[in-house]
């Protein structure tokens, strides 16, 4: 047997160090969205709840009240942990739309009905085309609407505490702010 | 006063591993007694200095000092007592100063005992310890030290987490560090082996129960924590192939590898550069497992604590003490093996398919886990690794490993015959199938569900069936017959891999029936209503409102079943007012066959919503990585653990008698 057998050990934790290293250098909280400054695509859901209403990208627009869009599914994980913030953003007042992604609907509407429903309308998009339409590549995601429907933020991954009170409500103030004035 | 206390305590044990490391590798190197008792004298300083330091950060999470910036982030005077003290560790500098102080502990323990090892080795072990102790050491004191000050103190503290607040979860993190810095000594142990360029069965067998006691812990600490999140996160998930499970999952499969070839290295002394190679990789993944866990590079439900500094800090560490170990393995470890041969049928032949599978099913997980970031660096788009991915290749994996666990410990060593070791097997065979002809019988109607269903019982059964008939051969008198006295002298070692053997049987059943056959009913139910689980009768008796000590709460009372018989089963949705965040408490009835786990939503118009579940067997995947956990305990109490070097008598060489 050759000395190789034994280097390639240190190879294989060169490269998985290297990895890390620049996986690092990454914000898993930051994204930039293609959308970011563009209007809301255009689409329109089922309501996920019975006697709910529909989501329609069009409602989401030009009312002058900024909004969160939330997408979310019964089986992410993160979103379980990510929701009491929901129902903590709901209760301040805030305009928060949900869509359910890639999710069947009755886990979906079995999933609110046990946490709580703290959204204004549910849109239930079982095979994800309004999730693609959004560049969605996985849930939670909250999207910053204006009071134009122009998108203004895109926010990856769980909305902590530290995010809420940092960045989107902030955001939304100004945003808020802006309308009125 | 007292926090002060506490940083002087850790720079001081700083500088003790720094002295630890150099007097001990001196002696080593010069082979002074004299160096090398100071060294151990400074392990010993240092883990009573660590051990002061912690005591202190919990007197100051107990006294609530608000001007510890530490405790005002993470204490509030809301919250019990108990949990004031778990907060102590969950958080970064909390859980860091718990790790070190296992590490300290383990080290200090190493320097104390070591009678079964050579001078120059243990001081080498000692020096070794000392290192990492002092990267850690300086790693908390240099970017997160627990005891600084903030001033003016604040008001009021923050919450620690409602979701971590809970019995199990205070004492999830420090088993799975037991397990860890366990597997820090087998790297110590693996990198003076290399140092010295020597390894024989004596190191075997003295870092086999540092192995076993780093394993136990670490199995018991993934049940624990899958068991927390079964019972808190409200929908009855037991495992979610999360980042951070997975990083707890990779250091147990290598663990697990390493502990069987270290058995072979033991008692054959052959694979060695493997098993020096196994205890590397341990320790770099549980490194890893560290370093997901602290630098938020991969979005997780775990990361309650999230920094990249740290996770590069970390990173160098991991780099250093790995990268180093594995320079040494590839310039020593060539010349260390010595093959002593063996047949393709024998217990080594089993042990290396053991490992083999092992590897394959932890490259799997490895994998999948960092995939996302593979893809992430190389495109910039974010994809999500979910249950299908493993559910394709971890499981055919494991498949057939679990039928090769029995074979293990009634095949012979150097040589045996296949046919010789299926027949000591048959009635575990005979079990597997009847274990499979009554899954297909009960639920013919499932179809493709019930095949695998009756793949997993036949697992599970040939796994029991195996451990007990692995007993029972020590138990044989040659010529027929059991013998008592058999059963006395049969080594803790047995017992404990019976024990562990059959613990994964049950972690099976549980794992196929919880998998395969839970049932659940969404309902909105207004009290006297009910709803039916699988032949169980769920029926809402009130809802009503309660406050417990840091929290308010919407409480629903379920009956389940009727008459006497009937248990009450009760659901709460908890608000966390200091917070504002709410939590879910499932009520769930156990039993040995199964749970009933209800988790309840809102009350709306006089309805609440109620989510109810039947999860067949779901116990015994908690009971089964238990009974493992306490095999490998029961492992470590095997006596010629205890025996110094030169009065071994390797009792477990001496082959089984034959049929």
């Amino acid at each position: 047997m050759g000395r190789l057998p034994f280097v390639l050990p240190l190879l294989g934790l060169a490269a998985l160090l290297v990895a890390l290293g620049l996986g690092m250098t990454r914000d898993p909280k930051r994204l930039p969205s293609p959308l970011v400054g563009r209007p809301v695509p255009e689409f329109a859901l089922a309501p996920l709840l019975d006697g709910g209403a529909p989501l329609v990208a069009s409602a989401l627009a030009g009312d002058g009240e900024p909004k969160l869009l939330n997408l979310f599914a019964s089986w992410c994980t993160s979103c379980r942990l990510e929701h009491p913030m929901l129902m903590r953003i709901a209760a301040e007042g805030v305009a928060l739309y949900g869509l359910d992604w890639k999710d069947a609907p009755e886990d979906g509407r079995a999933y609110l009905a046990a946490r709580g429903n703290p959204f204004r309308a549910v849109g239930s998009d079982p095979d994800g085309r309004a999730g693609l339409a959004l560049g969605v590549t996985g849930t939670p995601e909250t999207f910053v609407i204006d009071g134009r429907g122009i998108i203004r933020h895109r926010h990856v991954g769980p909305i902590t505490a530290e995010a809420w009170e940092g960045t989107l409500r902030p955001m939304l103030a100004r945003l808020g702010a802006g309308a009125a004035g | 006063m007292a926090a002060e206390i506490g940083q002087f305590a850790l720079i001081l044990a700083l500088v003790m591993a720094v002295v630890q490391a150099g007097l001990a590798g001196a002696g080593a190197r010069w082979r002074d007694p004299a160096l090398v008792a100071a060294g151990r004298a400074a392990a010993m300083v240092q883990g009573a200095l660590v051990l002061l330091a912690f005591l202190v950060l919990l007197l100051l999470f107990v006294r609530l000092d608000l001007s510890v910036e530490l405790v005002a982030r993470h204490g509030h005077s809301a919250q019990p007592a108990v949990y004031r003290l778990a907060a102590a560790w969950g958080n970064h500098e909390g859980s860091m100063l718990l790790w070190i102080l296992m590490l300290s502990g383990f080290g200090a323990m190493v320097a104390i005992g070591g009678r079964e090892l050579r001078p120059a080795f243990h001081a080498r072990v000692v020096a070794v310890l000392g290192l990492l102790s002092a990267a850690f050491l300086a790693f908390l004191l240099f970017t997160s030290g627990p005891f600084a000050r903030r001033w003016p103190p604040a008001p009021e503290g923050a919450e620690l987490n409602p979701l971590l607040q809970d019995p199990g979860l205070a004492l999830h993190p420090p088993l799975l560090y037991v397990g860890y810095v366990g597997l820090s000594v087998a790297f110590a142990f693996a990198a003076a082996a290399l140092l010295e360029g020597r390894v024989d069965s004596a190191w075997a067998r003295a870092v086999r129960p540092w192995i076993l006691a780093a394993w136990s812990a670490l199995t018991a600490g993934i049940a624990l924590g899958s068991f927390w999140a079964y019972y808190e996160l409200g929908w009855g998930g037991w495992w979610f192939w999360d980042p951070v499970e997975n990083a707890a999952l990779l250091p147990w499969l290598v663990a697990t590898a390493l502990l069987h070839s270290a058995l072979v290295l033991e008692t054959r002394g052959t694979l060695v550069s493997w098993t020096l190679l196994l205890a590397i990789s341990a320790f770099a993944m549980s490194m890893v497992g560290t370093f997901l866990v602290r630098s938020g590079i991969l979005t997780s439900v775990h990361a309650f604590a999230t920094d990249p500094t740290r996770g590069s800090i970390i990173l160098l560490i991991i780099g250093g003490f790995t990268g180093a170990a594995l320079a040494l393995f590839a310039w020593r470890a060539p010349a260390l093996e010595r093959g002593s041969a063996f047949a393709p049928v024998s217990k080594e032949s089993g042990l290396v398919a053991n490992n083999l599978f092992l590897m394959a099913a932890g490259v799997a997980v490895l994998l999948g886990t960092f995939w996302p970031l593979v893809i992430d660096l190389a495109t910039g788009d974010r994809i999500s690794v979910g249950p299908p991915y493993y559910a394709l290749t971890f499981v055919p994996l494991v498949v057939p490993l679990l039928a090769l666990v029995s074979l293990g410990p009634v095949t012979r060593w150097k040589t045996d015959r296949l046919r010789d070791v299926m027949a000591r097997l048959r009635p575990a065979a005979g079990a597997a199938l009847l274990a499979a002809a009554a899954t297909f019988a009960l639920f013919w109607s499932a179809g493709w569900t019930a095949a695998l269903a009756a793949l997993g019982f036949a697992l599970a059964a040939w796994l029991v069936g195996g451990a007990v008939l692995a007993l029972l051969r020590r138990f044989r008198v040659p010529g027929g017959g059991f013998a008592l006295r058999l059963v006395r002298t049969t080594p803790a070692s047995a017992w404990g891999m019976a024990l562990a053997h059959a613990g994964l049987g049950m972690l099976t059943a549980g794992i196929t029936a919880a998998s395969l056959f839970t049932v659940s009913e969404v309902a909105a139910m207004a009290p006297g209503q009910a709803v039916d689980l699988a032949g169980r009768r769920l029926t809402l008796e009130s809802v009503g409102r309660v406050t417990g000590p840091n929290w308010e709460a919407l409480e629903a009372r379920f009956r389940l079943g009727d008459g006497p018989g009937g248990r009450t089963v009760v659901a709460q949705r908890r608000r966390y007012p200091a917070s504002g965040q709410q939590t879910t408490e499932a009520g769930i009835a156990f039993g040995l066959l199964g749970n009933v786990y209800v988790s309840v939503g809102d009350a709306t118009g006089g309805r609440l919503a109620v989510h109810a579940w039947w999860h067949p067997l779901v116990g015994w995947i908690w009971a089964g990585a238990l009974a493992m956990a306490l095999g490998g305990a029961v492992a470590m109490a095997d006596r010629r653990f205890r025996l110094p070097a030169a009065v071994r008598a390797a009792p477990a060489a001496v082959p089984v008698p034959a049929e």
